[in-house]
């Protein structure tokens, strides 16, 4: 919050100010009239700040755009985090999947969903209770990640997490990995929410730009503890549901339509 | 009993004064028939390195661990003491790494030191991107794109060596 109140005290100064906020919003901005601008605030935050729980992450899936047969939300999560696309994997069955796409459909009416699944960034995370060495943990802003420096590989949480988010990587990686990304073997991983990009300020994730570009725009990422972010907006008109909500979970992940 | 005892006491002897030449051995100089010296090649780019040398050569591990966990468990992304940056630097021209070869960077003076890197299990070893587009190249990147280029093999190591220490 006080992020927040930060800005609104910096909000209108002197034209220079102004000139300098222009200019450097101009690119991210949208015009809806001229000289009124509506753009969104991206959470950049300094490099020696740490994550703030001022913030909570979350996605908000609209399963009623999300399209048959579109697999680019998956793909833009290999392409940014460096996992091999199950299908070109040599041992598919065991092949780590960070997200995958599911084409779902209702045996009663014949209902088509379609949605995407990964780690669902619990609030209260089974996977982080289970972890016997502290590795798999919840950051201040909400992201439930792998630490690869203590995880032991024991797969603990792949067995406690309800939505079968983790994987194991089983075969060395050979230096393929990004310099983004850490990954290893003999360590758990999962959806991070592009935790590099967010900490880049980019503000939003690889699937859900890939989602945005391909015109789908089923995925919108934010800051769901900003009460004037687009996603608290949408989540505030959208019914949603989270996925086995009766485990109370508190999920960073809502979908709509299912 | 007696002449079991009086062996196994010989081997001790035995096994003492081996270990007490060994440790003899590694103190001394590690110069002309032993150990080859590592080679110490100074970074493609930069002038100077985030702390003294010689600070360095003894603590970056201590840094880096340290700041592993800023990283990973708080977000705290500053550059100052972070691998990739570590990486960004010491790159090798040839290889392109600081640990694919074994005059590369890490590897030289680790293998020298007998010390196993874990880091590269999981990091990447190469810098984001191609060399050329590092901030502190770009007045130099197109001269030395070609310069790359032309050197395809011959800028050997020991000639990359001179620059060091
Ligand atoms: S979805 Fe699974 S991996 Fe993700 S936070 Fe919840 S329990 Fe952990
Ligand atoms: S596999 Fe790693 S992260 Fe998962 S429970 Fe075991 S130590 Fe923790």
């Amino acid at each position: 919050m006080s992020e927040l109140n930060s800005m609104s005290n910096q909000a209108p100064e002197s034209p220079e100010r102004r000139r300098f906020v222009g200019a450097a919003t101009a690119a991210a901005g949208l015009a809806i009239a001229p000289g009124v601008m509506l753009y969104q605030v991206a959470h950049g935050r300094p490099d020696d700040q740490p994550a703030s729980s001022a913030v909570r992450w979350g996605m908000l899936v609209d399963s009623t755009k999300c399209a048959t047969g579109c697999n680019d939300c998956v793909s833009a999560c290999s392409t940014e985090n460096g996992w091999t696309p199950v299908a070109e994997s040599e041992h598919p069955r065991q092949a780590p999947q960070w997200i995958r796409k599911l084409e779902l459909e209702d045996p009663l009416t014949q209902r088509e969903t379609n949605l995407p699944m990964m780690c669902q960034h619990c609030a209260e995370p089974p996977c982080v209770d289970v972890c016997p060495t502290g590795a798999s943990f919840k950051r201040a802003d909400g992201i439930v990640l792998v630490n690869r420096h203590t995880c032991i590989g024991c797969r603990y949480c792949m067995m406690a997490c309800p939505y079968k988010a983790r994987s194991l990587v089983h075969e060395p990686l050979n230096d393929t990995q990004k310099p983004d990304v850490p990954r290893g073997m003999g360590c758990v991983e999962a959806c991070t929410f592009c935790v590099q990009k967010v900490d880049r300020g980019d503000g939003n994730t690889a699937c859900a730009e890939a989602c945005t570009a391909a015109g789908h725009n089923a995925l919108l990422f934010g800051d769901m503890n900003d009460p004037e972010s687009e996603i608290s907006r949408r989540l505030r008109e959208l019914p949603t549901k989270q996925v086995r909500a009766d485990l109370n979970l508190n999920l960073g992940v809502r979908y709509h339509g299912i | 009993m007696a002449g079991k005892i009086k062996s196994l006491l010989a081997l001790g002897a035995v096994v003492l004064t081996t270990a007490a030449l060994a440790w003899a051995g590694a103190d001394a100089p590690a110069q002309a028939n032993g150990a080859p010296k590592p080679v110490i090649t100074k970074a493609v780019k930069g002038e100077q390195c985030v702390e003294d040398t010689d600070f360095m050569r003894r603590n970056h591990m201590k840094l880096l661990n340290h700041q592993r966990d800023k990283t990973v468990i708080e977000g705290v992304r500053t550059k100052k003491h972070s691998l990739k940056e570590c990486i960004e630097c010491h790159a090798s021209e040839k290889t392109g790494s600081v640990a694919a070869a074994k005059d590369d960077f890490c590897v030289s003076c680790h293998s020298y030191a007998a010390v196993k890197i874990d880091c590269f299990e999981c990091h990447s070893t190469k810098p984001q991107g191609p060399m050329s587009m590092h901030p502190l190249n770009a007045e130099t990147a197109h001269y030395k794109h070609k310069l790359a280029a032309r050197t395809t093999s011959e800028a050997s190591a020991e000639e990359m060596a001179g620059v060091a220490q």
